[in-house]
């Protein structure tokens, strides 16, 4: 139905002015029912699915490999999404059957609509409670499958005027996150950072105040690593007083760039980008590890992969790990009312591992070793 | 059905008679609709608080009106209370508020005097009223990025001078209460300027003709005759703008520093309601997700009575016109 049609229904009636008025409206509905049903035609999953529909027509976009389409939506972290976005914008230039979006509105609430099942998969920075395993277990009758896709590393961001490569021992990082150590020129600091102009000023530390997989991994970290650490380990914890919380890694790293002599942490492929100076710390072995992608990689290498793929690596025995560096998880349903939607979805997640591996360091995000990628595909013969 | 024997054709007697019933029934519908309109407006706010108080429940179970009176906020040991924020909104809110009133009405009054001419007064309220429609995100990322680094050296020089008062007792950080509540200030100027420049436009001009009239100069005719008229209008403007400031999100929670305690000094950063809910719901579940919750509960509540008090106060200043 179109104006076209409507200007015909409308000629069709002869001069009758009063009667002009209800054909207009019968036309407006027909065009709004029209309208309704052409808009909901591409979106639905019914007409998505058959491989040949030969009244298809689309002529530019000859069907993917598997000739299969699928449109899939997913939700949850916002740490891995930039990575996950073009992850799947890349795929979807190469499969352009399959497309893939992708919300990035916080890990709890990713966890959330995928245990209510208004996703098609979720994404969580921190894996799944035993509490939510169960939870999901008795909805839909099977164990939910988690798997790593990436990781990353939290960096020590700061802003010192003159002092270019930072130095953290253990002592100075857990005295300045618990606010034991207040000024730069302490004796803590000054130790590993021989020659450098500490200055004699109050340390400004900036955390984040949302809710944030960076400050789980964070503080998964500072449990482990330091004795005095008594604020626990979660998404967002209760900080020292005088501390200023900002919103988001933009909000640290503004308030950081902001602020002589501040110091937060911030996600390594944020600080990375938006060229920040981070500090070198002092691992499990005692050396000082500057933040990359390798060292962030090496504190996953040899260490034992639990059955649900939940690995937590708060604090690497490797000697050349960079020691807070943690995976971020897929969720995905064992079973999909539409087989079509887990094929596609299966198909991407081993095009990323494999093929889009490249992304993952351009971005400053960690790639998985390859051992563990041979796990996630075994677990992914799971999804069916 | 009274038939108005003046007509003198009957069809057309009839045609009217039709014609009246349709008009009447349309009168009804509408009377019917509008009806149903605003008890669906009324409906609407009663079902957003009733769903507020549902999710709320398990935090109000939990912790009861002590809520209100403790300054934990521990998502660890899921112990959480709203004193901080409490405190943050109504304090930010009159910070802003006394830094925004003195200016706005001063603004009102210059553009209805005629110190100018129309011509560059209506350009001036034209950009007042842009003000308004200025996103309060984008408030946040120019306080943020522009205005508080602007004003720091004034924040330093309040502190290296008044530092013995308890208000300015801190070194100022990157984000704090004071800073965020002169951004706020900005955000709610036309609201009040806006509103009393309205009000004062409106005064019958025989009250400003009289007060000449009397021998009283402009001064006196401001101070004791336009403004207690305009009263009401005022103090409307300023409920109204008090009930945006207690609401603000987006830029607080950009620009207040989010720390969960009590500071009495203005320029350590503190955090409000709103801003808490922005900051932490992504994540929350649970308590957390409750305690939230019974929070936006506080904000409405605090919002309600911040109305109610309006209402009552404009109804007092017109008894005394």
């Amino acid at each position: 139905m179109n104006d076209h049609q409507i200007k015909q229904l409308t000629s069709e009636n002869p001069v009758a002015t009063g009667r002009l008025r209800p054909t207009v409206w019968t036309a407006l509905t027909a065009l709004s029912i029209g309208l309704t049903i052409s808009s909901c035609t591409p979106k639905s999953p019914d007409v998505a699915t058959p491989p040949s529909d030969g009244a298809a027509p689309s002529t530019t976009a000859p069907a993917a490999s598997g000739g299969t389409s699928a449109s899939l939506s997913g939700a949850g972290a916002t740490f891995p999404a930039p990575l996950y976005q073009r992850w799947f914008a890349d795929y979807n230039k190469a499969n352009p059957g399959t497309q893939i979006s992708y919300q990035s509105v916080g890990s709890g609430a990713g966890i959330e609509q995928f245990l209510a099942g208004t996703v098609d998969f979720g994404a969580t920075d921190a894996p799944l409670k035993p509490e939510e395993r169960t939870k999901f277990k008795t909805k839909y009758g099977a164990e939910p499958i988690q798997i790593p896709m990436t990781g990353g590393s939290v960096v020590f961001a700061y802003n010192l005027d003159g002092v270019k490569d930072l130095k953290l021992s253990r002592a100075a990082y857990c005295g300045i996150t618990t606010g034991a150590i207040k000024k730069w020129n302490d004796p803590a600091i000054a130790k590993a950072n021989p020659g450098a102009k500490l200055p004699d000023s109050a340390i400004q530390f900036v955390h984040r105040s949302d809710g944030s997989g960076t400050t789980f991994q964070f503080t998964n970290h500072l449990k482990v690593a330091c004795p005095t650490w008594t604020a626990g380990v979660n998404k967002s914890i209760s900080w020292p007083a005088g501390m200023t919380g900002a919103k988001g890694n933009e909000g640290v790293s503004a308030q950081i760039k902001q602020t002589p002599n501040a110091i937060g942490y911030v996600e390594y492929s944020y600080a990375k980008q938006t060229d920040m100076s981070m500090a070198a710390i002092e691992n499990k072995s005692g050396k000082l590890i500057v933040p990359t992608p390798e060292a962030g990689e090496a504190a996953f290498v040899g260490e034992k992969v639990p059955a649900d793929l939940a690995l937590l690596v708060p604090d690497s025995a490797n000697p050349n790990a960079y020691p807070i560096s943690g995976l971020t998880w897929l969720l995905l349903y064992p079973q999909s009312k539409d087989a079509a939607k887990n094929t596609a979805l299966k198909a991407t997640i081993e095009w990323a591992l494999t093929t889009g591996k490249t992304t993952v360091t351009e971005l400053g995000y960690i790639p998985l070793d390859d051992e563990l990628v041979t796990k996630v595909k075994a677990e992914l013969t799971k999804v069916k | 059905m009274a038939i108005q024997p003046s007509n003198p054709k009957e069809t057309s007697l009839l045609d009217a008679s039709t014609r009246f019933n349709l008009g009447r029934s349309i009168d009804q519908n509408f009377q019917r609709l509008t009806l149903v309109l605003a008890i669906s407006v009324g409906a609407i706010l009663l079902w957003i608080a009733y769903s507020l108080l549902v999710i709320a429940l398990p935090a109000i179970q939990a912790f009861g009106l002590g809520f209100l009176f403790d300054s934990t906020w521990d998502p660890v040991k899921n112990i959480y209370g709203a004193l901080p924020h409490v405190y943050g909104t109504i304090m930010s809110s009159l910070l802003a508020l006394s830094f925004a009133v003195p200016l706005g009405v001063g603004v009102a009054i210059f553009l209805t005097e005629n110190f100018l001419a129309q011509k560059i007064l209506q350009p001036i309220a034209f950009t007042i009223e842009l003000l308004a429609a200025v996103p309060s995100v984008v408030y946040g990322l120019w306080g943020l990025f522009v205005f508080l680094p602007a004003i720091k050296p004034l924040l330093q020089g309040l502190h290296s001078t008044l530092g013995w008062i308890p208000f300015f007792a801190t070194e100022p950080g990157g984000r704090q209460l004071f800073g965020a509540s002169l951004v706020l200030a900005i955000m709610i100027l036309p609201t009040i300027i806006a509103i009393s420049r309205d009000t004062l436009t409106s005064l019958p001009p025989k009250l400003r003709q009289g007060a000449y009239g009397l021998g009283a100069t402009r001064w006196e005719t401001i101070m004791r005759v336009l403004l207690p008229a305009a009263l009401s209008g005022i103090v409307g403007s300023v409920m109204l703008a008090l009930g945006r400031a207690l609401g603000e999100t987006m830029a607080l929670a950009m620009l207040v520093g989010n720390a969960n305690q009590v500071n009495i000094s203005w320029l350590a950063p503190a955090s409000t309601l709103s801003s808490l809910i922005a900051n932490q719901f992504g994540e929350a579940s649970g308590l957390q997700k409750s305690s939230l919750f019974y929070e936006a509960l506080i904000l409405m509540v605090l919002t309600l009575l911040v109305n109610i008090l309006a209402q009552a106060m404009i109804s007092r200043f017109q008894q005394v016109e």
